[in-house]
Formats: structure tokens, sequence, C-alpha cells
């Protein structure tokens, strides 16, 4: 009984109350005529789109500068990678490659600059990354309609100038990923396995990297930044390296979501991208200065199945869409819950 | 000495001086007719003020820039929605509003001073989010349960699924009640006399509150939490009171806001609300510690100035009115963002100083002044 009790507290009550949700959600499916093959054929994909943007959280938490809020920064570097492989004229595979590799370039200049900014404002790390993120979010879309683009396919066709706020992957790199060794169990069930084997990979990247001399040390900073610099660790270094590496994988983390959603979305489209993955690794059992690999996949699986089966489920039973205010509330729930917890913030 | 105090006024004041250049220099890219600014300033002023006064108090009690002020939006617009309902017109309108969103306001301001007692060091990312969250159960009641379980009588206000509000509500029974209460009019300008009226007793208000027994104890909270307790004031509860006023006015605030402008919004009039008014409050030269009235006044001048001159400077200048609209957004994102830094910043050196004092430095005397420098101000 006090091991349970242990378990209930260590866990959380709000995750608890979610996965049972959830639980309850995916019974209820087959008695109000919801596919449950589809439901998890779009949960995998969902999963897959939004797992790597959650997994950019996981540095910056792990070295102690808090939930990246501003993970639109990384997100904008994404965005000027696949745009610019597209200028280029590349397509496919070697498309997405330097889309990818054009995105962390800028992704370490960027996260460079934001490291040094976060740097100087310890403490104040989750506000100032909010505001950061939005501003610059403001400061591309007047790029965006300024930028000399000549891609007949991404500029307006009338003006002939500034990029459209949707651009289409396709003939591109759209489902690149997901269709790589991607296999059918019965009508309406499709494994993205290219897409999950590519987040497994990366995963796989960052568990080992965190687990390197450096990653270790970030980790040490993230737990108790005095007792790190008083065992010679240079904590301003460490920050850094987290928050360029985050700024990464969130790059990264948009190209993937990209080539499965088939658009590119620019302008005010990554305002709220860092919302839902924060809600989702802090879904997973993550801390404001504590998540790891399982935290990431846990939480997306939760919070992604949450927004699959609301509308189908809830819907059919309700006979209205409740979805998205359900997702308002889950996601922000769960950022207070994290952010007012007194206990065990410094486990 | 003079030319260091100089150079710490304009060092204090660099957003407000960059501001100020930079209206200075959009106004005639424009091309708008002073006059024409003039009125749009005096009905901006009118509108923007109260919402941005509202902020004032929990900056004394140290709580920073207050973000839950949304609530209070929220509580203040669900009162609009049902006396529009009723149909109750004129000024009983908007005071049967104001009743109906002052205890909802409280309430939610209650929610909000308990949430950030137990957030203390992050108050302002907590009510940021608890904005959020909040807004999640305000489309929960508006969307689906005003309706079906909250009866609304009038079948125009509804969405034509047969419950929830609709995306706009005509606020025509209540529209410029309070502009136009005393109307006033000198050389073709309006002004909303009896909106000014509230505003002037909303300022007396804070300046007597910042007198009262009450009001010295939040500074003293502001100052130090622990020396506060010590001292036997109630840290926590004079913070949650301090969050509740703010809420209450800022319901009272989105009321006069929406009844100038004439229509609501239901879902995203109060989405803005926060982020504009405190946008304008740094930009009128406050910080994170330290606002006054005089800010509030010179923020939502210059804020709103830019605000109006922008769209069309942007299309004089590049030739596309959306750059002018974006840049206006990257501007208000990037003061806040900018502010926050600074005063983290500042905050840190102390820090370091005191600490540096602590190892028997001394060495960073020069430092050590300029901060004195700072608390004196």
């Amino acid at each position: 009984m006090n091991r349970l009790k242990q378990f209930i507290t260590d866990f959380g009550w709000p995750r608890i109350i979610i996965a049972l949700f959830l639980i309850s959600l995916f019974f209820a499916a087959p008695f109000v005529d919801v596919r449950i093959d589809t439901s998890f054929s779009d949960l995998f994909n969902r999963f897959g789109m939004n797992a790597v943007l959650v997994l950019a959280m996981v540095p910056m938490v792990q070295s102690g500068c808090g939930l990246n809020f501003g993970l639109p920064l990384g997100v904008i570097a994404g965005l000027l990678g696949s745009t610019l492989s597209i200028e280029m004229g590349m397509t496919g595979t070697a498309g997405f490659a330097m889309a990818i590799a054009i995105a962390c370039l800028f992704a370490m200049v960027l996260g460079y600059g934001y490291g040094k900014l976060l740097n100087r404002v310890k403490g104040d790390e989750m506000m100032i990354a909010t505001y950061v993120g939005f501003s610059s979010v403001a400061f591309m879309s007047i790029l965006w309609l300024l930028l000399p683009f000549k891609s007949p396919t991404m500029v307006w066709g009338f003006a002939g100038k500034g990029l459209r706020t949707t651009i289409s992957l396709e003939g591109f790199w759209s489902h690149i990923l997901n269709d790589f060794l991607a296999f059918r169990i019965g009508e309406n069930f499709v494994f993205p396995t290219g897409m999950i084997l590519f987040f497994a990979v990366i995963c796989l990247l960052v568990w080992s990297f965190m687990h390197t001399k450096t990653g270790t040390a970030l980790t040490a900073v993230g737990s108790n930044p005095e007792f790190a610099r008083a065992s010679g660790i240079d904590v301003n270094r460490m920050r850094t390296i987290s928050v360029v590496f985050s700024t990464m994988l969130g790059a990264v983390g948009i190209l993937v979501y990209q080539q499965s959603f088939g658009f590119i979305q620019l302008y005010n489209a990554p305002f709220y991208m860092a919302f839902p993955a924060v809600a989702a690794i802090l879904l997973g059992g993550a801390s404001v200065n504590k998540a790891s690999m399982v935290n990431v996949i846990v939480g997306t699986l939760l919070f992604q199945g949450i927004l699959t089966m609301t509308p189908s489920v809830i819907n059919s039973v309700l006979k209205t869409d409740m979805s998205e205010v359900i997702r308002i509330i889950v996601s922000n729930g769960m950022i207070l819950y994290a952010l007012t917890r007194r206990t065990k913030v410094s486990k | 000495m003079n030319q260091s105090k100089t150079t710490r006024f304009l060092i204090n004041n660099a957003v407000t001086i960059l501001f100020v250049i930079l209206s200075i220099m959009s106004i005639p890219l424009s091309g708008y007719s002073l006059p024409y600014l003039f009125q749009e300033i005096l009905t901006r002023l009118g509108r923007n003020m109260f919402l941005v006064l509202s902020l004032l108090i929990p900056i004394i009690a140290g709580m920073g820039l207050n973000f839950g002020i949304v609530l209070g939006a929220m509580a203040g617009q669900i009162g609009l929605i049902l006396v529009s309902d009723w149909n109750i017109l004129g000024m009983q309108g908007i005071l049967l509003a104001a009743i109906i969103g002052t205890p909802i306001s409280v309430f939610l301001g209650w929610i909000c001073g308990s949430v950030m007692n137990r957030a203390k060091g992050r108050e302002m990312v907590t009510s940021y989010i608890l904005g959020f969250f909040i807004d999640g159960l305000y489309q929960l009641v508006v969307l689906y349960l005003m309706g079906s379980l909250i009866p609304v009588l009038n079948r125009a206000l509804v969405l034509s699924r047969g419950y929830g509000i609709r995306n706009a509500v005509n606020l025509v029974g209540i529209r410029q009640v309070l502009d136009n209460l005393l109307p006033l009019q000198i050389a073709g300008v309006r002004i909303p006399l009896a909106t000014y009226l509230v505003i002037a007793a909303l300022c007396l208000f804070i300046v007597w509150f910042r007198k009262t027994k009450l009001g010295q104890d939040l500074r003293a909270v502001g100052q130090d939490m622990g020396t506060a307790e010590a001292a036997g004031i109630p840290v926590e509860r004079t913070r949650i009171i301090a969050i509740i006023i703010s809420t209450v006015l800022a319901c009272y605030g989105q009321i006069i806001f929406l009844q100038n402008l004439g229509t609501l919004n239901t879902y995203n009039s109060h989405t803005q609300t926060g982020m504009f008014a405190i946008a304008a409050l740094l930009i009128g030269g406050a910080s994170v510690v330290k606002a006054t009235i005089p800010n509030a006044f010179i923020g939502v001048i210059l804020f709103h100035l830019l605000f109006i001159v922008s769209p069309m400077a942007g299309k004089e200048l590049v030739g596309s009115a959306q750059i002018g609209e974006y840049f206006r957004q990257f501007i208000s994102f990037g003061i806040i963002a900018v502010a926050l830094v600074l005063h983290a910043w500042r905050r840190r050196n102390e820090a370091e100083q005191s600490r540096s004092l602590l190892r028997g430095g001394g060495a960073r005397q020069e430092g050590q002044s300029r901060t004195a420098g700072i608390k004196e101000d």
C-alpha cells in the first residue's frame, strides 16, 4: 500500500488522471464507431512528427536552463534550412539532408547567441526565452517578406516576391521519412517506420551524448551549479552547449514535422510551437530541471494520444468538437503543475 | 557628477527615448495629419489607460509584471456577455457588467495569487501560463456551457448550433456610453471626459493606496519577503490581495476598453490584453520592479502612436503595410524581452557584487556605487 502511495506521489496525480483518461478513450472508441487501427496509425504518425521537438527540451532542462520556451528559435533555423534547400532546387533525400545541414548551421549560430544571452539572465530564463522566441518570430516574419527568394513554388504568384504562408513540399521531400520502409497492416494502419527510426537514432544520439564526459558535466551543472563550479566545470560553457544542442534539435524537429505534414508553415506558425512540446515532456514526468528519454517518449505518446483521441471519441459522444479546449486545458494545466510543484523540484 | 547624472538618465530611459525618436521619424512618413493623430491618441488613452494602471500594484508588491490581468479581462467579458443577453442598456449595463465581473475577478485573482505563492521567484511565467489555462476554462464556459447549462435568452448571441456564444458580440447597447456620458468637444476634438474622470479617480486611488497600511505592507513585501515576514506582515495574504486588486481593476479596465470599441470578440479580445498593457507600461520607462503613473501615461501614448503610425509608415517605406504590422509585433514582443533581460542583468550584477563584498572584495567600489544609485531611484 505504501509502495503504491509512493508510486503515485512520484508519478504525480495529473499524469495518472490523464493516462487513465486516455486509456478510457481507447476503450470507449469501438462503442462510438471510431476505428482503433486508424487511431493508432494517427497516434504513431503524430508521435513521430512531434517527438524530436519534444526531445529538444532535454539538454536545456538537464543543464538547468529551464523549459525551452525559446523553441521557436530552433524552428526558425529549421524553416531557413528547408526554404534555402528548396531555393537551391534540391529535392528528395538530398534536399532533406541539405535542409538539415543548413538548419543545423543556423541553429548553431542562433543557439550560441541565445545561450550567451541566457547565461546573463540566470533564474529568469523561461519568461525571457518566451519573449525572445516571440520577437524573433515577428522579426523573421519581416524577413520572409523581404528576403530575395526566387523559387516560384515559394514566392507569392502575383507579387513575385515575399514567401507564401504555406509552402507545399510535394515534389521535394514530402513524406520522405514516413514512407521509408513503411508497412501497412490491414486497411487503415500504416506504420511510419522511417520516421520512428529517425527519432530512435536521434534519441540514441542524445542519450549517448548525455553519457559522455560533456553530457555528465552538463547534468551536474543542472543539478547543482555551485558544486559543478567547485569541481572545475565551466558552468557557462556547459549551459551554452546545452542551448546550442537544444536549438539544433528544435531545427531538426521542425524538419521532421514538415516532411510528415507536407507543408512548410511560415510567418506566425512557429509562435506557439513551444507550448505543446513543453507540455508533452512535463506530462511524461519531467520536472523543471530533470528530463530523460523516457519522459520524452511517454510524454509525447500521452499528449499526442489525447490530441488524437479526443476529437474522434469525444465528438462522437457529445456531438461537439471540444478537442481544442481540452488541449488548451491539459497542456497549460500540465505546465502550471510543473511550475508550482514545491516538493521534489530539485530531485 | 553632472555628466554621470545625464548619462544615467539616458541609460535608465533608453527605451522611452528610442520610442520617441522612432515615433518622430515615422509620423511624417505615415502622412497622417496632426489633429487626426491627436484625436486618435486621446481615444486610445481613454481606452487603454485603465488596463495599464491595473498592472501597477503587483509591481509594488515585487511580483513583477502581472500577465494574469487577462483573467480580469475574461471576467469583465463574461459580465458584458450576460448584460447584452439581458439587454440592459446604457450606464446601467456597464455598471451591472462591472458588478457581475467583480466577484468572478476576485475569485480568479485569488486563484492567481495562490498559484503565484506556490511559484515564488517565477511569478511572471506562472501568471502567463495561468492566463492560457484559464482561457481554456473560459472557452469551456462560453463556447459550450452558455446556452446549454447557463441560459442565454437572446438567440442572436448564440451560435447557430444552439449553444455557445458567437464569435463577435455587438455591444450596441453600451457602445461608448461612458465616453459620451459627459460630452466635451474642443476645436473639433472629442474628449471622453467621463472615462478620463474614472481614470483620474483610479490614479488618486493608487496614490492613496500606496500610503495606507496595506500599501506600505505591500512595499515591504516587495523589498524583501523574509524581512517582511519577520516584521509580522502576512506575506502570502498580502501578495494575494495585491493580485486580487489588480485582477478586479483589469476587469473594469476591459469593460472600459470594450465599451469604447463597441464589439466584443468573444474568443480574442482578451488574449492580447496582458501583452499590450505590459508592453505599453515598459515603453513608458517602467521596469519589472518599479512603475509609476507617469510611466503608464507616457507608455500608452508612445505605444499607441506607433500602433497607429507603423502600418502606414511601413507601407510608405517599403511598400507593404504588412511589414509595418509585423514590425509593430516585433517591437511589442521585443520590448518585453529587452526589459526582462535588463532586469535580470541588473539583479544578477547586484547579487554578484554583494557576494564579492562578502568575500572581502571591495575591489569593485565603482560598480558598487552604481548599484547604490539604482537603488536610490
